[in-house]
């Protein structure tokens, strides 16, 4: 193997390889739409009890409101971000992160690396933490936060995140100025495939589908049914009477969650969700979460010491 | 005397909070040392974005000890009393002692502190200033409680003189105190054992770490002037911006490097922008062509290559935000050519201002007939300024002012000026905003001023009239900073302009919309209380008292208004809870104007002049001109700044009191008009004279609002009042003599009080 990585799916398999043997267990991508790595039950959940933590993941992640048809050379509407979730945070994770940079092929000797302010907050996770943005050489490559709150729960431990936004960190070690033209394989491979011909053709799709297309009235039902669902699952007595045992569904109820959020993500990219409108949708979401939040820390996995 | 050191080395500072820290460092430890007896010679502190530094020196080392006595209860006093007393004093029931004392046998305690060591009471100081530092933002990490800006790491705390340096045993949350700490992240992280201040701070600058935030500042500034200057070009000044990226390194290194001629096209203030907000980079020009043409990065690091892969990097990020830009300014541009500049700003319906005060685009057509009235007042052309109000906010609308906000307004006038539009409409597309702040320069180009008044004139009547208006320190709509912007346009323009006509335009221009479209009905409750004048009968086209009624139109609902009627107005927006109060035009008018001579006080103290000349003039007709107001101030003050017009105050005050009296006393008023034919004694024939005088030349010049003359003539009245009084006595025994003495002092009332109302003037 080189110093530098020739490819997309080589800076992803790096990233995996590396956290794998810092001792992270390697998750597969969540098998639902959601809108950052964050919301994969692996971070969101496990972030809360006290239970020690690590794991890894790519997670596929979709913002409708900001395809383009494939034409920008930085956004999209479907694209990974990948995921670490160590909890408690140790004390080396800086250097750790540093590792990972280094493993794919950015040389902190010749590069400047810098860790700039940049407190996060998802109002529709009833989460916030401290952290940076990762700078290298005035581009931002990750996100680094300390998780403070999340499902409107104090974390105790503190789970210490850090997100990767692939497709950009990978542009800038590949020296590729548009998404599209990004070898995905090696490029020395028999058929050598770019970011654009998987991924072209279906922003094109998704963006029409996304702004002009989708049936409001249908995104508008599912949100409510996902909302409701999502409440009658986490109403439902903790004691299963066919097992005759406690099974407290956070999980399932926070599938709901998610897509409640998604529907709610289209529906703004369709425009009909009003600026006063828009908070109160939060707000729904925010609920939603903060009620699996509550269920989950009751179970084995969320409970506090 | 032993000299201190202490370091409390974490994971990087947020550059905003570095100066403010080592402030709080500072205060919180020298305080809590000096609180528990120790003295010292002199401290500082320092912040870099990993560590937070305290030296004090010359600290003493140990503090003395201290024997207090505390006088107690009577022995004999109930236990209760007695406990409390042992309680605040710190010791048992045995170690009292029992004196006498004046009143019988008394309780005594002797509280014997003694002198502790400079180490033990640091490590006491140091744990509580870690423990409640005023971060404003901390948190939690790992398994620990303790709250920091980001993680702690490590803590050197050290005491060190002749004989050597030592460590205070120190433990906070699992960290213990040593004398270790490291270098740069990259360039030298290694541990470095230090032994006092200075070893430090050489140790550190070898380890490239240099710890004091105006030397990093210092060395960027200079790097940065020297490789521009070599190039022949100039860097842009930005303190603020030097300030910020001084606290985002530890060992700064400058990088000048070109901007793509693609992007040279784009306003030099876009590129400015641009740089600085998202990239921290500094502009440098090139004085031949005024251009912005290089950008200064400030690294944080040496590398092999001399910083050729960052100085790259970094111009391949800013290429991409500046195509951005680009991309918007061309498509802003293309929509101004297209659809003209209002078509730019025609989203600005969908956009709320205030949801009682309706979209930008309502307060636009509000402040576009607003500034047509005003236009004239201030010399500009009524179209011109309704033009310019029509697209002074459309940039708002643009897909720059969407990326940066900061630039509102200056883009309008690039736009305004692409649109083809007025050199003066595009000037108030900039400039209506000002003044900001009461440093912000004031516009002079008379169609920016009549829209600049508009807008803060809008503002200022819809908050009124919802009743928001600003209450102690809360003012979310910056209303005072919108009164102060009135002000300062009227007074440095020397505008002469009736407040009250204008806020009443503005009044129906807010609530006409409203009532045409029905989200605004009469109520048609009648107020008979002098606050809520009472509306015309005819207005609601019937009865008076309680009815509901709908607008009967404009023609009568202006007469009412120019009548000086009230309205008294709800909201049908919401059934049960109107969002609107009843609203009276009277009271808004009144409650403005009053507001807008509070800003003025403020306004003029600032300049020197009393507030009680101020209200001694506020008390004159035609005050809501604040520039006749202000002029009229300025005259008194002058006035009351010479030996006369200072004595004048005394005799008229001994006037009035001395009439105000006699009025009481009497029940009648001495206004008739005094006759000098009953004048006896010749400094009461002088003091007809000098009035009537006074008044020939007073009443033209006032007519013609030249106050100082009117004034001087005031002024000049202060020989024969002291004369008068000297001579005669007012209250005589023969009524009819009295009467006319107290008919001249009204005459002497009269004439001072048509100059300014001297009544309100302290002293």
């Amino acid at each position: 193997m080189s110093d530098k990585p020739r490819s997309f799916q080589e800076i992803i398999l790096r990233l995996q390889s590396y956290w794998a043997a810092k001792g992270c267990a390697i998750l597969q991508p969540y098998d639902m739409e959601v809108g950052a790595g964050t919301f994969h039950p692996g971070t969101t959940l496990r972030s809360l009890g006290a239970k020690p933590w690590a794991a890894a993941y790519v997670q596929p992640s979709r913002r409708p409101t900001d395809g383009r048809y494939g034409e920008n050379p930085n956004r999209l509407q479907h694209y990974y971000q990948y995921q670490v979730l160590i909890k408690p945070s140790p004390p080396d994770l800086q250097d750790l992160y540093l590792g990972s940079l280094a493993a794919i092929g950015i040389d902190a000797h010749l590069h400047d690396i810098r860790f700039v302010e940049d407190d996060w907050e998802s109002p529709t996770l009833g989460a916030w933490g401290l952290g940076w943005e990762v700078w290298c050489d005035g581009m931002e490559v990750s996100q680094f936060t300390y998780f403070q709150q999340v499902g409107g729960h104090d974390c105790r431990p503190v789970s210490g995140e850090l997100t990767y936004g692939l497709e950009r960190l990978a542009m800038y070690v590949l020296g590729v100025d548009h998404v599209m033209d990004m070898p995905f394989n090696d490029p020395q491979s028999p058929s050598p495939l770019t970011y654009g011909d998987i991924f072209r053709q279906t922003e094109q799709e998704y963006a029409r589908w996304n702004f002009d297309v989708a049936d409001t009235d249908m995104l508008l039902q599912h949100f409510k049914d996902a909302e409701a669902e999502c409440h009658r699952i986490l109403s439902a007595p903790a004691h299963d009477p066919k097992k005759d045992m406690q099974i407290i569904m956070a999980h399932p109820a926070y599938d709901q969650c998610i897509k409640a959020s998604h529907l709610f993500n289209l529906l703004d990219a369709r425009g009909v969700i009003s600026v006063t409108e828009r908070q109160a949708y939060i707000g729904r979401v925010r609920a939603l979460a903060k009620a699996c939040a509550d269920a989950f820390v009751q179970t084995d996995a969320g409970a506090a010491a | 005397m032993p000299d201190l050191l202490i370091e409390l080395f974490s994971e990087e500072i947020p550059a905003r909070m570095q100066a403010r820290a080592a402030d709080d460092l500072k205060k919180l430890v020298t305080d809590g040392l000096v609180e528990a007896g120790l003295t010292y010679a002199g401290a500082a502190a320092f912040a870099t974005p990993r560590r937070l530094t305290l030296a004090i020196d010359g600290l003493t080392g140990e503090s003395r000890a201290v024997r207090e006595e505390r006088k107690g209860p009577k022995v004999g006093a109930p236990d209760a009393a007695i406990d409390g007393f042992l309680r605040g004093a710190g010791i048992s029931r045995e170690a009292l002692e029992i004196r006498d004392d004046k009143k019988g046998q008394t309780y005594f305690a002797v509280i014997e502190k003694p002198g502790r060591k400079a180490a033990e009471i640091i490590a006491e100081v140091l744990d509580a200033t870690v423990r409640n530092f005023p971060w404003p933002k901390s948190m939690r990490w790992g398994t620990g409680s303790l709250k920091w800006v980001r993680p702690l790491h490590s803590i050197i705390c050290l005491l060190s003189d002749e004989a050597g340096a030592e460590i205070v045993p120190l433990t906070i949350d699992g960290i213990t105190a040593g004398r270790t700490t490291y270098g740069h992240r990259f360039l030298a992280p290694a541990a470095i054992t230090v032994n006092g201040f200075d070893d430090y701070e050489a140790k550190l600058k070898r380890a490239h770490v240099i710890l004091r935030a105006e030397e990093r500042a210092e060395t960027i500034w200079n790097d940065a002037t020297q490789q521009a200057f070599a190039r022949g070009l100039e860097l842009v000044d930005d303190r603020g911006l030097l300030a910020e990226v001084a606290g985002l390194v530890e060992w700064p290194v400058v990088l000048l490097g070109r901007i793509d001629d693609a992007f040279l096209g784009l306003p030099p203030e876009v590129l400015q922008t641009s740089m600085k907000e998202h990239q921290k980079f500094f502009s440098v020009r090139n004085p031949k062509t005024g251009r912005i043409e290089c950008f200064v990065t400030v690294a944080n690091m040496e590398t092999a290559d001399k910083g050729a892969t960052i100085l790259a990097g970094n111009q391949k990020v800013l290429a991409a935000r500046l195509s951005d830009a680009k991309f918007f300014w061309e498509n802003d541009l293309r929509t101004v050519k297209a659809e003209g500049l209002e078509g730019m700003g025609a989203g600005l319906a969908n956009v709320t201002f205030h949801n009682k005060l309706g979209s930008q685009a309502d307060r636009i057509a509000r402040i576009a007939a607003l500034a047509r009235e005003i236009a004239p007042h201030v010399g500009a052309d009524p179209d011109l300024a309704e033009q310019a109000a029509k697209v002074a906010k459309a940039d708002l609308q643009s897909e720059m002012v969407g990326e940066f906000p900061e630039l509102q307004g200056l883009m309008g006038r690039y736009y305004a000026a692409a649109a083809g539009l007025d050199e003066a409409v595009a000037a108030a597309c900039q400039d209506h905003y000002s003044p900001l702040g009461p440093s912000d320069a004031v516009p002079t180009a008379p169609v920016s001023v009549a829209v600049a008044l508009a807008d803060k004139i809008d503002t200022l009547t819809g908050f009124w009239a919802i009743d928001e208006k600003p209450t102690g320190s809360k003012d979310p709509f910056a209303l005072r900073r919108a009164a102060l912007g009135v002000i300062r346009l009227v007074l440095e323009n020397n505008v002469s302009l009736q407040l009250s006509e204008i806020i009443a335009t503005s009044f129906l221009n807010l609530i006409w919309p409203l009532l045409q479209d029905g989200r605004m009905r009469f109520m048609g409750k009648i107020w008979d209380d002098p606050e809520h004048e009472l509306i015309p009968r005819h207005f609601f086209g019937g009865g008076y008292g309680p009815v509901e009624g709908d607008f009967i139109g404009w023609d009568r609902f202006d007469e009412a208004c120019g009548a000086g009627k009230c309205l008294c107005l709800e909201d049908q927006t919401t059934e049960n809870s109107p969002s609107w109060r009843p609203v009276a035009r009277g009271v808004v008018l009144k409650d403005l104007i009053s507001f807008f001579h509070d800003r003025l006080k403020v306004y003029l103290r600032d300049q020197g002049i009393r507030h009680d000349i101020i209200d001694a003039c506020i008390a004159m007709p035609g005050n809501d001109d604040l520039t006749l107001l202000v002029k009229r101030a300025r005259a008194l003050a002058a006035t009351l700044a010479t030996d006369d017009g200072e004595n004048l105050i005394q005799g008229f005050k001994r006037a009035n009191n001395i009439l105000t009296q006699a009025e009481a006393k009497d029940g009648v008023e001495y206004s008739f008009g005094a006759d000098p034919k009953f004048a006896e004694d010749n400094a009461e024939k002088a003091l007809f004279a000098a009035l009537d005088a006074a008044d020939a030349n007073i009443l033209p010049a006032m007519k013609a609002e030249d106050f100082s003359t009117a004034m001087t003539a005031m002024a000049a009245l202060r020989g024969p009042i002291d004369a008068f009084f000297t001579a005669v006595q007012v209250n005589d025994d023969r009524q009819v003599i009295r009467r006319n003495r107290l008919n001249l002092l009204s005459r002497i009332r009269k004439t001072c009080l048509s100059v300014a109302d001297l009544t309100k003037i302290d002293g």
